[in-house]
């Protein structure tokens, strides 16, 4: 038992604890499960003041369990890595810890920040609970997150992974 | 004389509504926490938030990623169906309704943007968090450049087709 929690955890076990996140978020606070919109929330509390209606116009109060959400899952991060893991857990390969990975990570997060706020979600808002939700628009999404990885995995991967 | 009673009497009624508000709002944000914290441990335990498991996921090399969003969504979906069937509440007596997301030409250009971006930093948002709570310091570029294309996002919307 403890082996098995120690251990990295089996799909099937990871794939259960991840859809139940849905419906545990929608019970105990009565929030749909998705993550890009804290970047919103977080831009809107740096920025109250911005001209761009999408900060100005965006609700900080209503949105402020967002980053609450995201500073429980980095707080998760911390207890999986520090108390639930039995050997260190490799993040990121020996290559993307140089300059030159860190600046594939900052363009690479640009991607990721721009398309999550233009697809209207990410992962977690349209792939899982989208699809979850019979939403049609989290199932295209899904496939256009799956086109621009793979295009870029396969077309250009020579040429950024080495 | 009964006048200022009055008037006393509704001071300290909107005082106790006002303490009962921030309460709620505090058992909000501690629900919203602990659910954070369940779903951080779960990212990290899974290894979805590994560079190589993303990067293996887009080179069709293993099947783990594909199993565990899978199983995420059928969990999630029966999840749902069982809420909406039987009418559930959530916690603090709120009807539990999903807000579906709409289609429009981002959910195709920022879905292919985001697939790209998660296909090279081998993170989507909620990783990004995970990893920087389990003490990957390179992760905070990954933020660093998602906040840059969230605001690249807020910048454009206007200009940009929905």
């Amino acid at each position: 038992m403890v082996d098995f929690l120690m251990d990295p955890w089996p799909w099937w076990f990871s794939g259960i604890l991840v859809g139940l996140t849905v419906p545990l978020l929608f019970w105990l606070a009565g929030k749909a499960f998705g993550i890009s919109t804290s970047l919103q929330q977080i831009g809107a509390m740096c920025t109250p003041h911005s001209r761009l209606d999408y900060l100005n116009k965006y609700d900080r109060r209503d949105g402020m369990w967002l980053l609450v959400f995201v500073i429980g899952i980095a707080a998760g991060g911390w207890i999986a890595t520090r108390f639930l893991s039995a050997e260190p857990v490799e993040f990121l390969p020996a290559d993307y810890q140089t300059f030159v990975g860190g600046v594939k990570l900052f363009v690479g997060g640009i991607l990721v920040g721009f398309g999550a706020r233009y697809a209207g979600g990410c992962t977690s808002g349209h792939s899982i609970t989208g699809i979850a939700n019979l939403n049609w628009p989290s199932l295209v999404a899904t496939i256009f997150f799956f086109v621009g990885g793979l295009a870029v995995t396969w077309g250009l991967g020579g040429w950024i992974f080495g | 004389m009964n006048k200022t009673k009055r008037q006393e009497t509704s001071t300290h009624n909107s005082q106790e509504t006002q303490a009962a508000a921030v309460t709620s709002r505090l058992g909000l944000f501690l629900r919203v926490l602990l659910v954070g914290i369940f779903f951080g441990i779960v990212l990290v335990k899974s290894e979805v938030v590994r560079w190589q498991r993303v990067h293996d996921m887009f080179l069709f090399k293993e099947l783990h990623m594909y199993l565990i969003i899978g199983m995420g969504i059928a969990v999630a979906a029966a999840a749902m169906f069982w809420i909406k069937g039987r009418h559930l509440r959530s916690v603090d007596g709120r009807p539990i309704a999903y807000v579906p997301k709409p289609y429009h030409t981002g959910v195709v250009l920022g879905g292919m943007c985001f697939g790209a971006g998660w296909a090279i930093t081998g993170a989507c948002p909620g990783p990004i968090f995970a990893q920087i709570g389990a003490g990957q310091w390179m992760a905070w570029l990954t933020l660093a450049g998602a906040m840059v294309g969230m605001y690249a996002y807020a910048f454009l919307k206007p200009k940009l087709p929905h």
